[in-house]
C-alpha cells in the first residue's frame, strides 16, 4: 500500500465491448429471423408446411457439427480442410456396417463412425504437430488422400436406404414437440462443446495457444498436445456429421461432403471466429452455420439463380471478415488512445 | 527459516553447440533483497535468466533454491518452485481479459463447472490495487501499454506465490513515470520478503533500487558488489575489463571529404535530432546498447523506415526519404542486421545473391542469364574468399560467416560510396570475424565511407576512426579513435547526454 500511483487507472468500455461481442450472435439471430420471414412471406410453404418446417430445422445440423470442429481448429491458429472427406468415409463406413453386419446395434455404428473420424483427425494432428508443416498444407493433402481412399473403396456404388435399419431411418424424421430430434441432439453437442470451450481450462488453453503461441510456449502449454486435441475433435465431429448425413438422406456415395470444408470455414468466420486464432465463440459458430445453411435453402425458394447463390454467400463471408477487421481496428485504436492519455 | 540463500547458482555453465553462452556463472540471491545483474550485451545474463526460469537446462554447476538442489525441465517446473520471470516484452494472451491472464491455466470453477469469473475479477482487482495500479480486470489484454502488461505479469507472479521474481530489462520500454511506478512495486515486493533479480543497463536505476550488483562478462561471473560500497566506475571497469589491443588489423587511412551527411534526423518516439557525417575512407562506428536506436537510425538513413524531419545527403545530393532505390542510385549500400531475413535470398544461389543489387546494370533488354551474372559474382566471391565449391550453392547451405561475405559481396558489387553495415560479425566465428574486419578496413582504404553498427566494444574500438555513442535515440558522445576507451564508451552508452561528469578515462 506504500505505493502512490501517478499513472491514472485504465478505464474500459467493458459494457461497450461486451455489447460488440454479443452483437455478432444477436446480429446473426436477427439475420436468420429476417431471412426466414422474408422467404416465408414470398413462399409460405418454406415455413408453413410439415416438410418445409422440418427441412428448415434439420438441414443445418450437418454444417453446425462440422463448423464446430473447424472452429476449434481455427481457434488454435490452424485449419482443417479434410473434414468433407472424413465425413464421406464415416457416412459410407456406417452404411456399409449396417448392410454387412447383421443386427449391428445403431449405437455401435455411431461409435465406430465417430471413432473413425477421430482417428483420421488424429493422423492430421500428428502430421501437423510433429512435422511442423502448416496445417493448410497437411490437411489439403489429406483432403485428397481421404477422398482417394473413399473413391478406391466405394467406386461407383452408393448406399441404398434398404441397407439401413428402419429405426435409424426414423431418426431422420423423428420429432419431439415439433422439433426434429436430430436438431435437439446437435444442440446438445453444441452445448457440450460450448461449455468446454468457454468454461473449462482445457478449452481455454486452446484459445491461449491461438492467441499468442510464443507466450503459450513460455507458459508451458504443450503445443503438440493441444494441436492433437483440436484435430481429433474436428475429425470426431466430422464423423458424427457423416452419421447425421446418413440418417437424413439415407444414401451416399464417394462424393458425399465434397466442398463441406469450405462451408465449415465460412460458417466459423461468419460466426465470429478470427482466422488468426484466439477468439470467437461456439455459440456464434452454431448461429453462423445455421444462417449459411438457411441461406442456401432460402435462395432457391426466393428464385435467386443458382449462380448468384454462391456469390451471395461469398458476400456474407467477406462482410463478416470486414466487420471483424473494423471492430478490431477501432478496439485497438481506442485502447491506444487510452494508453496515450495516461 | 533456513540460513541458506533463497537462490544460489555456483559455477553454472551452458553451451549451444560450440558456443559457450555461460562459462561459470555465480549468483546468490537473498530473500527480501533486490539484486542487480549487469553486463555487456552477450555477457550471459539472458541465458542465466532462462536457466533459472526453466527454459534452458544447465550443462554443469550447482543450482539451489532455499538450500535444496533443483533441476527444472520446463518453465512449468520453475513456476511451481516459485520462480517468476517478467520479460522485457511481456507475454500475455491478447484475446483474454486481464483477469483471465492472471489466472490462465488455473482458472477457478464454480460449483456448476463454469469458470468463476466473478472470483477472478475480484482477486485481480485486489492484486492490482495492492500494487497501486488498478487495471480493469475485464478489459482485454490487447492494447495495454507495456508498463501495464508488466504490472499484470507481476500480479500474476504474486498470485501464484512466487518467491523469486526476475525482471529482464523491464524498464527499457518504459517512460519515466512508469519506471518510478515499477521501482515502487519492486521495493514493495522486497519488503514483503521476496527476492528480486533486476536486469538493467541504466545505472541510475540499478544504484537507486538494488542492494547488490553482480557483474558478468563473457559468460563468467566477475564480482558481486554491495551497492552502498561501490561506484559506477568500479562496475563499468568490471563490465569491460579486458584488453582490446590489435584484435583487428585496422589500416590507417586519411579521411577525405564528407560522403554521408545526416542533419537533425528525427523520428518521433524512435530517435531525435541525430546529426553526423562520415567522410571518405573513414570508418565510423555506432556504439551503444541493444535497443538504443542505432539500427533504426541506419534504416531511416537508407530509406527503409520513415522519419519525421531532418535531411540525409550523399556526396552533396539530398537523398529522398523512404526510397532505398534512390539511396542505392546515389551510392549507398546497406548490410542489414539480420542477414537471413533481410539480406539474403536463402533459397537462391551465391551467384544470384551477389548480383541481386546490380541486376539492372548486368541485364540486356530486360533479360538476364547466368552467364551475364557469372563474371561479377566470381570476382566478388573470390575477393571475399567465400568458401563454397560452386557459385550455385544455395545461400542457406553456407556458414554464417560465408553468408555474411555473400551479403557484403552483393553490396560491394554495387561499388558504393558509403556502406552501412549493421552488426557485421554477429553470430560468426572468430576467424571469419577478423576477415570481415579486414575487408571493411580495405574497403575504407580505397576511399569508401563506412558506417558500422556494433554492440561489441572490442570491435568498435578496434575498427572505428570515430565512435558515435547512441543512447535512447540520441547521439550522446562522439569520441575520436585515439581517445576511445572501453570505459568512456560504456559510460556514454549508459548515461544521458548532458550528464557532463568527468570520465575516468
Amino acid at each position: 500500500m506504500s505505493v502512490t500511483h501517478t499513472v491514472p487507472p485504465i478505464e474500459t468500455g467493458r459494457s461497450g465491448l461486451q455489447k460488440l461481442l454479443r452483437a455478432r450472435e444477436s446480429g446473426l439471430v436477427v439475420l436468420i429471423v429476417a431471412l426466414i420471414a422474408v422467404t416465408a412471406a414470398i413462399q409460405p410453404t418454406f415455413l408453413f408446411s410439415d416438410g418445409g418446417w422440418r427441412e428448415l430445422l434439420r438441414q443445418p445440423t450437418i454444417l453446425i457439427l462440422i463448423a464446430l470442429g473447424e472452429a476449434i481448429v481455427i481457434i488454435t491458429r490452424n485449419i482443417d480442410l479434410s473434414i468433407g472427406s472424413i465425413l464421406c468415409l464415416s457416412t459410407y463406413t456406417s452404411g456399409w456396417l449396417f448392410a454387412n453386419v447383421e443386427g449391428i446395434p445403431i449405437v455401435l455404428v455411431v461409435l465406430i463412425g465417430v471413432a473413425l473420424g477421430a482417428f483420421l483427425g488424429l493422423i492430421n494432428g500428428l502430421l501437423v504437430a510433429f512435422l511442423r508443416v502448416p496445417s493448410l498444407v497437411i490437411t489439403l493433402g489429406t483432403l485428397y488422400a481421404y477422398r482417394g481412399i473413399a473413391i478406391l473403396w466405394i467406386g461407383p456404388h452408393f448406399i441404398r436406404s434398404s441397407w439401413l435399419p428402419p429405426e435409424f431411418r426414423a431418426l431422420g424424421t423423428m420429432q419431439w414437440v415439433g422439433i426434429p430430434v436430430l436438431l435437439l441432439l446437435v444442440l446438445i453437442v453444441v452445448l457440450i462443446v460450448g461449455w468446454f470451450m468457454t468454461s473449462r481450462r482445457a478449452g481455454r488453453d486452446l484459445y491461449a495457444l491461438g492467441s499468442n503461441p510464443e507466450a503459450a510456449k513460455l507458459f508451458g502449454l504443450s503445443e503438440r498436445r493441444l494441436t492433437l486435441n483440436a484435430f481429433v475433435t474436428s475429425g470426431a465431429l466430422a464423423g458424427l456429421g457423416g452419421l447425421v448425413y446418413l440418417s437424413i438422406y439415407a444414401t451416399g456415395d464417394a462424393r458425399v461432403g465434397t466442398g463441406y470444408e469450405l462451408e465449415a470455414v465460412a460458417a466459423a468466420v461468419v460466426g465470429g471466429v478470427a482466422i488468426v486464432g484466439g477468439s470467437g465463440t461456439i455459440w456464434g459458430v452454431a448461429l453462423g452455420a445455421f444462417f449459411l445453411a438457411t441461406i442456401s435453402s432460402a435462395l432457391p425458394v426466393l428464385g435467386v439463380p443458382s449462380l448468384w447463390q454462391q456469390a451471395i454467400v461469398g458476400i456474407f463471408i467477406v462482410g463478416a471478415i470486414l466487420l471483424d477487421r473494423v471492430l478490431f481496428l477501432s478496439r485497438t485504436r481506442r485502447a491506444k488512445r487510452k494508453g496515450s492519455e495516461s | 527459516m533456513t540460513d541458506a540463500p533463497l537462490l544460489q547458482l555456483t559455477g553454472v555453465s551452458k553451451s549451444f553447440g560450440a558456443v559457450a553462452a555461460l562459462v561459470r556463472a555465480d549468483l546468490t540471491l537473498e530473500a527480501g533483497s533486490i539484486h542487480a545483474l549487469v553486463g555487456e550485451n552477450g555477457a550471459g545474463k539472458s541465458t542465466l535468466v532462462k536457466i533459472v526460469g526453466g527454459l534452458y537446462q544447465r550443462d554443469g554447476g550447482e543450482f539451489t533454491l532455499e538450500g535444496r538442489s533443483v533441476d527444472f525441465h520446463s518453465t512449468r517446473d520453475a513456476k511451481e518452485a516459485g520462480i517468476a520471470v517478467i520479460y522485457q516484452e511481456p507475454t500475455l494472451f491478447p484475446d483474454f481479459t486481464v483477469a483471465e491472464n492472471i489466472f490462465v491455466g488455473r482458472q477457478p470453477y464454480t460449483k456448476l463447472g463454469l469458470l468463476d469469473r466473478a472470483r477472478m475479477r475480484r482477486e485481480t482487482r485486489e492484486l492490482t490495487q495492492r500494487l497501486g495500479v488498478p487495471i480493469d480486470p475485464d478489459r482485454e489484454a490487447r492494447g495495454l501499454s507495456i508498463a501495464d502488461q508488466q504490472v499484470v505479469e507481476i500480479a500474476k507472479s504474486i498470485s501464484v506465490g512466487a518467491k523469486v521474481i526476475i525482471m529482464d530489462e523491464p524498464t527499457a520500454a518504459l517512460s519515466g513515470v512508469e519506471v518510478d511506478r515499477l521501482m515502487g512495486i519492486a521495493r514493495q515486493l522486497r519488503d514483503e520478503g521476496k527476492g528480486l533479480i533486476f536486469i538493467s543497463h541504466r545505472f541510475d536505476e540499478v544504484f537507486a533500487l538494488c542492494d547488490r550488483i553482480t557483474v558478468m562478462r563473457d559468460g563468467t561471473y566477475i564480482a558481486t558488489n554491495t551497492t552502498s560500497e561501490t561506484t559506477e566506475d568500479t562496475i563499468i571497469r568490471q563490465m569491460v575489463g579486458r584488453s582490446v589491443e590489435n584484435l583487428f588489423p585496422k589500416q590507417e587511412t586519411t579521411a577525405g571529404a564528407p560522403v554521408l551527411e545526416v542533419d537533425d534526423l528525427t523520428s518521433v518516439g524512435v530517435f531525435e535530432n541525430v546529426s553526423f557525417s562520415v567522410r571518405a575512407g573513414e570508418i565510423v562506428c555506432f556504439a551503444g546498447l541493444v535497443g538504443a536506436g542505432r539500427s533504426e537510425i541506419a534504416r531511416a538513413v537508407f530509406g527503409v523506415d520513415r522519419y519525421d524531419s531532418g535531411s540525409v545527403r550523399v556526396g552533396g545530393s539530398a537523398v529522398p526519404a523512404k526510397n532505398p532505390a534512390a539511396a542505392m542510385r546515389l551510392g549507398m549500400g546497406f548490410v542489414p542486421e539480420d542477414r537471413r531475413k533481410q539480406g539474403l535470398a536463402m533459397e537462391a544461389g551465391v551467384q544470384s545473391n551477389i548480383t541481386l543489387a546490380i541486376r539492372d546494370r548486368l541485364s540486356k533488354f530486360g533479360f538476364i542469364t547466368a552467364s551475364m551474372e557469372e563474371p561479377s559474382a566470381r570476382t566478388w566471391a573470390t575477393r571475399l574468399q567465400v568458401k563454397t565449391h560452386a557459385l550455385d550453392t544455395e545461400a542457406s547451405m553456407l556458414s554464417g560467416g560465408n553468408q555474411q561475405k555473400v551479403v557484403l559481396g552483393k553490396w560491394l558489387a554495387t561499388q558504393p560510396k558509403i556502406l552501412i553495415v549493421d552488426e557485421p560479425t554477429r553470430g560468426i566465428d572468430v576467424g571469419t570475424k577478423s576477415e570481415v574486419h579486414r575487408l571493411l578496413s580495405e574497403l575504407a582504404a580505397t576511399g569508401v565511407a563506412v558506417l558500422m553498427i556494433s554492440s561489441e566494444l572490442p570491435e568498435v574500438l578496434g575498427m572505428a576512426d570515430r565512435v558515435l555513442v547512441v543512447r535512447e535515440g540520441r547521439i550522446t558522445a562522439e569520441i575520436a579513435r585515439a581517445d576511445a576507451t572501453p570505459e568512456n564508451v560504456m559510460y556514454a552508452a549508459t548515461h544521458a547526454a548532458g550528464d557532463d561528469r568527468e570520465t575516468a578515462a
